[in-house]
This record gives structure tokens, sequence and C-alpha cells, in this order.
């Protein structure tokens, strides 16, 4: 039951949202105590989960935290159709109200973002439903056995490959005589000549030579497995893998779960700067009362702190959207601003376009973190607002600021935000050696991983696999392969 | 809204424990952890389980921070945030986990496989601890019993006739009633006393004695856990010897020489002036660089240690910490000399990570 008061708040925030353009789903709040917050936090959101540990382990840290006073959850939302809004009870109004404006952002963003345009947006009962399925298990298997599987699982549920929903990476399984037939006429292929003796120039040797060593590669690809390397690890596993049924199930519940809450984490500046932007806007230019202001500023420069060191996700991206509305109401951009050198023209620039609000909502359908950071990451924003790389000194065991060059915290930046900051690991040979045993290679783009742990998953992999895992990777600038049995050794 | 989550955290909590134990020497060096709490909670900052992921080596990814500060500014990111803030990864965090003196002290006897104390001075008194496993028939009507009552009820009735088992009414009268009460438990009641004698002369830098203070810390612990009260002594010693209080044991400053025989001598006063030997558990534990003044004051140290201190007490633990001005001799001496004494243990804590070894060493005797 919603508090008649906040019902009220919700109708006039939502009427505001509505006004500025916002589209969302239906959003359905709720009021609740600190301990649900903190329980529905460490569930992701969600009030049913299948059962483990690591739900424990956040209750955990959030209640603790909680209890210390070190943080306080406001406000939960999660991307479903309806969404679902929590509001902590006992917040002021103020607070409630900067909360609820700040849901609608979300949501429109949930709605409108392409990125989220394949999330599941039924999750609140897949979920409940992912429970169900686990609890059987349980009662069938033991706790322990689903238990420890799944241990195994989270060690590898962010092995997916991010993009898959938007590519079509696999190829159509055709029939195998249709794809024999196929292979022989591209071996055999010629160009027709006129006369004979012109048959040397239109097809010559080296031509024939070329299409049949491609025919030849063709074969060779295709006996192996899988037949291009293959990101959504988690997949390959769950198509390939020696595993009870059980175990396959769970593995693909794990993996939808993942590919459910990727798109978060890939647009956790947009979205995050999204929604305190509309609560910013929505708030100081309808809502809020005179005798609110102090308290709305103190919470709202609570949420946009920043400490050195650490980018905050909020600050960072509300800023770089009302850095573009600005550009796109002064036409700061395109090849005349770019090419103009004086820098007092350039900043008094403005061709009052009044472009900005239909940009920043063009901005938050088509972009990600990514996308975002890699075209509105100006150096003068970048300049202004401090940022940094840093990097670790192993003489003093310390992180310290590295540089402050454009260039340089750019590509550092979209280093962290590229595959959700996660290393790419694919898997390319499903019978290595011949021997059915599981090659990983790891892409390195010149961070190494942590070797250890790395060792752990590679592991766990073999847990499920049943047979060696091996992990090439690059160590200190050479190449290196682990496996999961043997430990390290040099290739 | 019902919520299972009791169910993960409990879970959680137990594999915690069952963490803690396997990773029990790292919290141990790991001094700056260990703080006191409330009455007697502690609080143990413990890692999370981290699953282990393919990752970034986080010290290699480094990262891209906000705020002021010229390049080679060292920043504080936290612990292992420094890995992929801008992403939703949650990073290694570390969560205290609070757990009580008792509990840590079982985390530490399983984990070193402590034997538990065989206390000396057996003196038996009865104390009125025990549960309420007693009937009387009088009593506060708080803690009347009422299963009994009605039974005797019942009995009375049956004997005099008036109970009708077609219509079972029972009235209990005042004589019926019967009463909870405590039984009186002879509970054996041990004295324990541990003094503790540090070196603090100019050769112990602040590194030896944060050594020493968390080692006494775990002792400490585990003593307490064993006996029920515990009276806890401190003298420190450089040339010459006083007693202290806690607090000025942990923050004198070091300077001086070294006549450690002093420090034993007024070890030996403290006990005969109030704690007799036959009636207290008594445990002596001495830290020091083992850079004795000179072989004669050895000598004598020695001798107070065989003729009085050593049958006098249960343990005598000498923990000689390490240092780059001490010679470490004195152990060797203590070794030559009184090497067969039983209840004399000596151990050697070069750094923090010696302590669970040495703390080993000390309680492993069971005595």
């Amino acid at each position: 039951m919603i508090p008649s008061e906040i019902q009220r708040y919700i109708e006039e925030i939502k009427k505001h949202a509505l006004d500025y353009g916002l589209d969302f789903f239906e959003v359905v709040f709720e009021v609740v105590d600190f301990e649900e917050m903190n329980m529905l936090a460490s569930y992701g959101g969600f009030p049913i989960r299948y059962p483990h540990w690591r739900f424990g382990m956040e209750y955990e840290k959030i209640s603790k935290s909680y209890s210390y006073g070190l943080h306080k959850i406001y406000e939960m939302v999660i991307n479903n159709d309806p969404a679902y809004a929590y509001l902590l009870k006992g917040n002021t109004d103020i607070d409630q109200k900067l909360v609820i404006a700040h849901v609608y952002g979300h949501v429109d963003f949930f709605k409108n973002n392409l990125w989220f345009s394949k999330t599941n947006r039924k999750m609140l009962d897949e979920m409940a439903n992912h429970a169900v399925r686990v609890r059987r298990y349980i009662d069938r298997y033991g706790p322990e056995e689903v238990e420890n599987f799944i241990d195994v699982c989270l060690s590898i549920e962010d092995l997916i490959d991010i993009h898959s929903p938007f590519i079509k990476r696999r190829h159509e399984r055709k029939g195998l005589l249709e794809r024999e037939d196929e292979g022989e006429r591209k071996a055999i292929s010629k160009l027709r000549s006129p006369n004979e003796y012109l048959d040397e120039y239109i097809n010559p040797e080296d031509f024939i030579e070329w299409q049949k060593k491609k025919a030849e590669e063709e074969r060779i690809r295709r006996k192996r497995f899988p037949e291009y390397p293959e990101r959504d690890v988690l997949l390959f596993l769950i198509e390939n893998a020696p595993v009870e049924e059980w175990q396959r199930d769970i593995l693909s519940m794990i993996r939808e779960e993942s590919y459910y809450y990727a798109p978060q984490i890939q647009t956790k500046i947009m979205n995050e700067g999204w929604a305190a932007y509309w609560h910013s806007k929505i708030l100081t230019e309808k809502v809020i009362t005179d005798r609110e202001i102090i308290d709305y500023a103190d919470h709202h420069s609570g949420t946009l702190a920043t400490r050195p060191g650490v980018i905050n996700p909020y600050k960072l991206g509300m800023e770089l959207f009302k850095d573009i509305e600005d550009r796109w109401n002064k036409g700061k951009f395109g090849r005349e601003y770019e090419e103009c050198n004086d820098i007092e023209e350039k900043r008094n620039w403005d061709r009052k376009l009044g472009l900005g609000r239909e940009k920043i909502f063009e901005v938050r359908k088509f972009y990600n973190d990514v996308t975002f950071i890699d075209e509105f990451l100006t150096e003068d924003f970048c300049r202004e607002h401090g940022l940094f790389t840093y990097t670790y000194n192993r003489a003093t065991g310390m992180y310290e600021i590295e540089s402050r060059d454009f260039k340089k915290v750019k590509e550092k930046l979209l280093f962290l935000l590229t595959n959700c900051g996660r290393p790419i690991i694919e898997v390319v040979d499903g019978n290595y050696m011949n021997r059915g045993e599981l090659y990983l290679i790891h892409r390195h783009e010149g961070v190494d991983l942590k070797i250890d742990w790395a060792k752990d998953v590679l592991n766990n992999l073999s847990k499920i696999w049943k047979r060696p895992v091996y992990l090439e990777t690059v160590v200190e600038g050479k190449v290196r392969v682990f496996s999961a049995d043997a430990g390290a050794h040099r290739k | 809204m019902v919520l299972k989550i009791e169910q993960d955290w409990g879970r959680f909590r137990e594999i915690v424990r069952g963490k803690i134990k396997e990773n029990l020497r790292k919290y141990i060096v790991h001094s700056e952890l260990i703080g006191k709490k409330g009455k007697d909670i502690v609080s143990i900052p413990v890692p999370q389980i981290e699953i282990p992921r393919f990752v970034h080596s986080p010290q290699k990814a480094g990262g891209v921070g906000q705020g002021k500060g010229e390049e080679g500014t060292p920043i504080a990111i936290g612990e292992g945030e420094g890995e992929s803030k801008a992403g939703n990864q949650p990073g290694e965090h570390i969560l205290e986990v609070e757990l009580t003196l008792e509990e840590m002290a079982q985390i530490l006897g399983e984990e070193l496989e402590l034997p538990n104390i065989e206390p000396k001075g057996k003196k038996n008194i009865k104390s009125f601890s025990g549960r309420y496993t007693d009937i009387h028939t009088a009593g506060p009507e708080s803690l009347r019993h009422f299963k009994r009552t009605f039974k005797e009820a019942l009995k009375r009735q049956i004997i005099m006739g008036a109970y009708d088992p077609e219509n079972p009414v029972i009235t209990p009268i005042s004589e019926d009633k019967r009463y909870k009460a405590r039984e009186p438990v002879e509970e054996p009641a041990y004295n324990a006393v541990v003094i503790y004698i540090m070196d603090v002369s100019g050769s112990m830098g602040s590194e030896q004695k944060e050594i020493v203070r968390i080692e006494s810390f775990w002792i400490d612990t585990w003593l307490r856990y064993q006996y029920k009260d515990i009276e806890t002594r401190y003298i420190v010693h450089d040339a010459v010897a006083h007693e202290v209080d806690r607090d000025t044991f942990f923050s004198v400053k070091e300077s001086g020489g070294t006549i450690i025989s002093s420090a034993y001598k007024l070890c030996r006063k403290v006990i005969i002036d109030r704690y007799p030997p036959q009636e207290w558990n008594i445990y002596v534990f001495h830290f020091s660089d083992g850079d004795n003044w000179s072989r004669d004051d050895t000598s004598e140290c020695i001798e107070i240690l065989e003729e009085f201190l050593l049958p006098s007490v249960n343990l005598f633990c000498y923990g000689q910490v390490e240092s780059p001005y001490g010679s470490g001799q004195f152990y060797y001496d203590l070794e030559d000399n009184l090497g067969d004494k039983e209840n004399l243990v000596l151990s050697k804590i070069p750094d923090k990570d010696a302590i669970y070894d040495s703390i080993k060493q000390f309680l492993g005797r069971g005595r």
C-alpha cells in the first residue's frame, strides 16, 4: 500500500515526466522498510531468487554497511514491464520526490535504450521461475550438490558475448549434404572463358591455386570445433559439455540472468546520468518548494559527490548529458566549430540552434557507455572535470595519478568499459589435440589477467568440461598457456 | 512480502566461519584489522568470499579518476576499488564480520589445534548458576510448573476419589503446586593470572611492539576462553622494571639498556605478594629482542627461572622478536641452560607472519 501522500507525489511527478517527453513502462511503486530494501538489493532487485549464499553475502554487506551508517539505499528499480520500484519507508518527502523522478528517468531509459531492447521484460516472472527450478533440483539432488555446481557456474557467469543479441554470429545449420555440395562447388569454381586459349588468362594458375587453398582452409575450418571462435563460452558449454540435464538447465539460467544484467553494466554511466539529469530537471524546475531546496541540494550533491580515484557514474553521466545538451543548443559541434582556432570565439560560440533536448533523447536511445564516451567525451570536458588516469606504482605500493592527457584518459576509460571491463575470452577449440580437451584464448588487449584467479576459473571449467582445459594468454609480454590440472607451463 | 534471505544469509555466515578457519593466518598478521568494539564484540574484517573470474589484473589495469592532484600524486582508491569502477562489477570489498570473543577463541583453538588447559589448584565452590532443572513445593508463581502441578492435583483427586473420568475436571489446590527451581551446580573455580613482560629497551622498535601487541591479544583471547576470570598484569623493563597498566604497556616509549633480571625479580615479587602458586594458574609471557646487558645478568635470570619462576608457573613463554639491533643471544642462553624444562617455551617471532606459529608453540602444550 502506498501512502496517499506519496501517491500524490507519484502522480504529480509522472505528469511532469510525461510533459518533458519521457516515455516509460507503467511503474509499480512499493514502499518498503530498510530491511526489505536491503534484502531486495541483495537479490539484485528481485523479490524471489534461487537459494544461494552469495545473496546472503550481499545482504551481510549491505545490511552491515547500512547499520554502520555508511550508506543507504534510497531507491531501487528493476527493468521489467511493468517496472517495479521500491521506495524506502521513512525517507523525507523531498527524498521521495527526488527518488520518484529518478525512477522515471531509469524506466524511460530501460524502455527506450536500444541495448535493453532484447532484455526479457518479464524478468520478475523469469527469476521466480528460476527459483522454482533450482529448488526442485535441490529437493532432488541435495543442497550441497546444487550449490557446489552453482558456485562453479558463477565463476564463469560473465563469459557471455554481450553483443550477440544484436549480431548473427552463428551460421544456420544447413543439412550435411547441402554443405558438402557447396564445398564441392566452391572448390572447382572457374570463370567461364569464351575460348580455350584465353582460359589460362581468365583463370590463371595461381587463381586456381588460391581457390584450392581457400577450399582446403574451409574444409579444415569445418572440421574445427567450434567452427568460429566462440565468445559465448556459456552457450558453448550448454551445448557441448558432458553434464547432467539439471546442470545444463542451471547453466542456462545463469546465462540468461547474465544477459539480462549485461545492458545495465554496459550503460551504467548513461543510465545513472540520465536518471540524475531528470531528477534534477524535474525537481528544480517543477516540484520543489522553497523550504525544500536545502534538503534537495544536500541529497543531490551527495548523489553526485566524487572522490579522488573513483569515477561517479551519476556525476560523469549527468555532466556529459548536460554538456551535450549545451553543445547542441549552441551548435558547438561539426566541422566549422572543430576547425575554429580562436579560443575566445569557441567559448562564446552560440548558433542558437536549440537542438539540445532532441539530441540527448537521441543519445539515450542509440548509445551505450562505450560509444557515449567515445563520441561525446571532449578534451574541454575532461579538463574541466579534472579526469585523470591512475596506475599502480610497484615501488610505493600505491596507486598514483598517471596522466591528465585527454587521449590517455579516454583510452583508459574506453578500455575499462569495453566488454563491461571484462577480458575477452573465446573458445577456439573444443577438441584440442584431438583429445576432446578445451582450448580458450584470452584476446589480450594490453592488460594481463589476474593469473591466480584465472587458474581457479580454469579449474572450475574443467569440472564442467570434465577434460583438461587450456587458456592461452599473455603474461608480461610472453604468450603462455595455462591448463587446469597441470598448472602453468611455457609453451 | 516474504523474503528468503535469512536462509542464504545463514548459509553465507556458515561458510565464512569456515573461511576464517582456512585463512586465520592472514587475519592475525593483518593487525590493524583487529579492534575491540562494544563490550566483547570484536570486529574482524574478512574478505568477502571471492568468486574467481577472468578479470584484468587490477594493478596492471589502473583506472580513471576525478579530482585534483599533480601527476604522480598517490591516491587512495580503496581496497580493490581500482577495478573498473565505471562498470557495475562488485569490487573486492572488505567485509567486517562480527564474532564474539568466545567464537574467535573457538576458531583459534580449532585452527591451531590447541588442547584445552588442565588447570591446577582445584578449589570447588558451589555456585547457583545452575539451570532450572529441579522441582520445589514452594516458589514464585511465575515459576509454577503447570504440568507437574496438575499431575499432583490429579493424583490427589484420584486418591480422594474425586476424579470423574466422564467429566475430567482437575482443580489444583495450593498443596498441589510445584515450582521450577534451580539446582545448585558444583563448579570448579580456577584462578588464573597472566603476566606479560616486555622489553622496552632502545633496541625494541615500534614494529616489534606491534608484534607483541597482536600476540598478546590472541593469547588473552585464548586464556580468557579457557578460564572464566582471568587477571592480567603488565611489566615493562629496560634497565629497571616497572609494573604498568595495559595502556602504558603498549604505549610506553622505548629507551635505555636491557637488564632482564630486573623484570624477573619484579615478576617474582608480584607472584609472591599476590598470587600464591598453589592457588593460581600462572602464565608468564616475556617478549624481548634477546639482547641482554651482560652474561652475569643472564646467569641471574636463569637462576631465578630455575629456582622460583619455573616451579611456580604453569607456563613460562619467552618470545623473541627480531630487531635490527638485538643479538638474540638470550634465546640461546635459555635454550642451552633450561631447554629441558617442560613448562618453558621458547619461540622466535621474526615477523608478523610468525605470530601464528608462535601462538601455537606457546599454547600448544595444554598447560
